[in-house]
């Protein structure tokens, strides 16, 4: 049976030689490897469940009366978009569930991104020859959080409209260019032509799916080419790699793995309510309501809009930079203008040019981990700076307070992070302790003038770390 | 921890196919509930997970148990490394022949290349001229306003706003008549204070009769609909009355005209100049600036 499939196979596309080494890939383990896993897993789903949205979605901004079945909605005038949402969610069995699962997975794709490109960060597996795929990997980062910000924005609920007000406000903001290039994206002055809808439609089921699909097809094929990266540890080296083959080991556990990310996406999708649109009510250029939050990976952008102070650059009364392009486009640059350029950056810095097959720990380059902390402690306090409105009505601490506060964190997280996270690594790297693990007790050993002498740390017999090599 | 089951193979071959099975079962439920409970989000949800996590158990019951595990090493592809011999050089050596030795006979290379470069440039400005017809031309656009000297203020019903209604520490929206009301620059704000509170600049003095002021409705940094009236009614009662909005905290002040008084914004709120024309509200001029977020060109004021 298995081998007519293969000749099957072999006689048609002489796939028998490649489908041999395929089954017996290599996949060294660490459970560090899954976040990649977790985001592809997530996009399969939120193809499999956006197709489906598609089938009930119009994206029309044209207007009608509401006569669907949510009471409270009854008799508004709102666009054909936001009424077959509510119809998809209140109207269509399994529409809601499958709407829910559909935003869900995308903050989960997003989350399982970002942490994804946190462990390439640190365990430098964007160094040669990965770096080429670590491009394609920031560039797929960008394509998702454009790709989601459309997706939520297409709804047309009141939510939705304040943040393309905002992402309008943040293209014009571009020097020069941005009114025109506003004007062309919208179709005019915002709110935009009737055909924006049709255009954002079409470039979130479409253009950047596409984009999306294609580059992760690129960046799976520069996995495989070079095989994948592995931490140090008996019999590995850099010349080759040690793990689990895909056949049956390793694609159980995947595929166990896709099964166990989709069981969680449709228990919170049926169990979590995410964006009720029907409670935010149609939008309208003239409407606006307090307390609104975009999804989580906007939060660091929103964050910047506000953190900024009220600066624009003038020449002679006129505007030459509104505010909108500090936090909206300059701080997303700089942001990933450092992490493109840092492959090369470091190349520089320490004068390495060689081929990394072996990952190092966070510790083994105290000097990148404490800039990938530095990083990542500042978009982290811009990124709750943007939920300063609400700790301000929870829990009532003052909003300007807060802002200041976050102002002067924003530069003094960094710095802090930097020379802790510096000094804890240097420290690890000499002892060669490992955090939350082991005592850290010294061993004694009789040596054989029958005095006591001090282990070196990670010598002594069961110490943690002595497996690495 | 799976790994520490040690279940003997047969036994493990019963406990995958026991979870199987029970995603089956829990797959005819979502079945079950879609057909004859309406379709209930959360049962259906629950259902469908259940079959999913089932499966997904599984299967990793099934890779540390039933299936034989273990651990292999593999060669890696070598890759060139600048200024060491390998094999890798050689391949490189080739493909760089192979590829100039299909340029060899051409003699003006660069007249080419440049000529190339040329038709490129000429069929890429071709392809895209015409994303210059997804939008107008920007002119001025941007600042287009329905308001003129007596447009008449409009609430969101159509009917005339009329002086007489709106009381001390009151905010309404209004509308310029006969316009869209999805025209960014539609839409103002009219609040009445007390008449003595105003601190209008000189030129402004006769804009707000009986206390009343309209302002754009559009936050000058991004847009958003400004929708809080701060009115302070009793002592404290500074900072003065104030509009903000609420997607970044923008706050303008009212008596002295729309200026900004706290957050991101850096342009003052438009403000429509009033008049009362037999007891309704008129626009007695222009807005005294562009309506929305600043663009690269637009006046500060």
């Amino acid at each position: 049976m298995i081998r007519r499939a293969v000749a099957f196979l072999d006689q048609r596309a002489g796939a028998g030689s490649a489908l041999g080494k395929a089954l017996r890939y290599v996949f060294p383990d660490h459970w560090t490897f899954l976040f990649g896993e977790i985001a592809l897993y997530s996009f399969l789903i939120l193809v499999g469940t956006g197709i489906y949205l598609t089938l009930f979605f119009e994206p029309s901004s044209s207007s009608i009366v509401y006569h669907g079945s949510y009471a409270p909605l009854h008799g508004q005038e709102m666009s054909k978009a936001y009424a077959s949402a509510l119809d998809l969610s209140f109207e269509v069995r399994a529409g809601l569930l499958i709407r829910q699962v559909h935003h869900w997975a995308a903050l989960v794709f997003l989350a399982a991104i970002v942490v994804h490109l946190m462990r390439i960060f640190f365990t430098g597996a964007y160094r040669k020859p990965r770096d080429l795929n670590y491009y394609v990997g920031l560039t797929m980062l960008i394509l998702a959080v454009v790709e989601g910000y459309a997706g939520y924005s297409l709804l047309d609920d009141l939510l939705s409209g304040m943040g393309l007000a905002i992402g309008n406000a943040v293209a014009l903001s571009i020097p020069a260019a941005g009114g025109q290039l506003a004007t062309l994206i919208w179709g005019g002055r915002f709110p935009g032509a009737g055909a924006f809808f049709s255009r954002l439609y079409i470039a979130h089921v479409l253009v950047f799916p596409a984009l999306i699909a294609s580059l992760m097809a690129l960046h799976l094929a520069l996995i495989a080419i070079p095989r994948h990266t592995q931490f140090r540890g008996r019999g590995r080296s850099e010349a080759n790699v040690v793990g689990t083959p895909l056949w049956p080991g390793y694609a159980l556990r995947s595929l166990g793995l896709f099964f166990c990310v989709g069981a969680v996406l449709f228990a919170l999708g049926g169990l979590v309510q995410i964006n009720p649109i029907w409670q935010w009510g149609p939008y309208e250029p003239y409407l606006g309501t307090n307390g609104a939050q975009p999804d989580w990976y906007l939060g660091w952008l929103i964050g910047a809009l506000r953190l900024m102070p009220h600066l624009d650059v003038a020449i002679g009364g006129y505007t030459l930079i509104p505010n909108p392009f500090w936090g909206g486009v300059l701080f997303p640059a700089v942001v990933f203008g450092f992490l493109y350029a840092w492959p090369a950056t470091e190349r520089r810095l320490e004068g390495d040019r060689a081929q990394h097959n072996l990952l190092d720990r966070p510790r083994d380059n105290p000097r990148r981990t404490a800039i990938g902390a530095a990083l990542f402690a500042w978009v982290a306090t811009i990124f709750f700076a943007g939920a300063a409105d609400r700790a301000f009505v929870q829990l009532g601490v003052p909003y300007e307070g807060q802002l200041w506060g976050y102002r002067a964190a924003s530069i003094l997280f960094p710095i802090a992070a930097y020379l802790i996270v510096r000094r804890v690594c240097e420290r690890l790297r000499k002892d060669d302790g490992h955090p939350g693990r082991g005592s850290g007790a010294r061993v004694l050993a009789r040596n054989r003038e029958g005095g006591f002498e001090e282990l070196p740390a990670g010598r002594a017999p069961g110490a943690a770390g002595a497996d690495r090599g | 921890m799976i790994r520490r089951l040690l279940l003997p193979a047969a036994a493990a071959e019963l406990v995958i196919a026991a979870l199987l099975g029970l995603a089956g079962l829990a797959g005819l439920a979502f079945v079950a509930l879609y057909a004859f409970d309406g379709g209930d989000t959360q049962l259906l949800g629950v259902a469908l997970a259940l079959a999913l996590g089932l499966i997904g158990a599984a299967l990793l019951v099934a890779s540390r148990t039933a299936f034989k595990q273990r651990q292999v090493e593999e060669d890696r592809p070598e890759f060139a490394v600048p200024g060491e011999a390998s094999r890798r050089e050689d391949a490189i050596e080739d493909a760089t022949e192979t590829a100039r030795a299909g340029l060899d006979g051409v003699t003006r290379r660069r007249l080419l290349g440049a000529a190339g470069a040329a038709a490129g440039l000429g069929l890429g400005a071709a392809a895209l001229t015409p994303v210059a017809s997804l939008g107008p031309r920007v002119g001025k656009l941007l600042g287009e306003s329905p308001w003129h000297e007596g447009t008449a203020l409009v609430e969101e019903n159509g009917l005339p706003l009329r002086a007489g209604e709106l009381e001390v520490g009151s905010f309404i929206t209004a509308f310029a008549e006969g316009a869209d009301k999805r025209d960014l620059a539609a839409a103002v704000i009219v609040v009445r204070v007390e008449e003595s509170e105003l601190e209008l600049p000189p030129e402004r003095r006769d804009w707000a009769p009986l206390g009343l002021l309209a302002f754009s409705k559009i936050c000058t940094h991004a847009q958003c609909a400004i929708s809080l009236f701060r009115y302070p009614s009793f002592p404290e009662r500074s900072p003065g009355p104030a509009l903000v909005c609420p997607c970044h905290y923008s706050t303008f002040d009212v008596l002295t005209g729309g200026n900004r008084v706290f957050g991101p914004a850096v342009r003052s709120l438009p403000q429509l100049p009033l008049r009362i024309d037999a007891g309704r509200l008129v626009a007695a001029s222009e807005l005294s600036g562009p309506v929305g977020a600043s663009w690269g060109g637009v006046r500060e004021a």
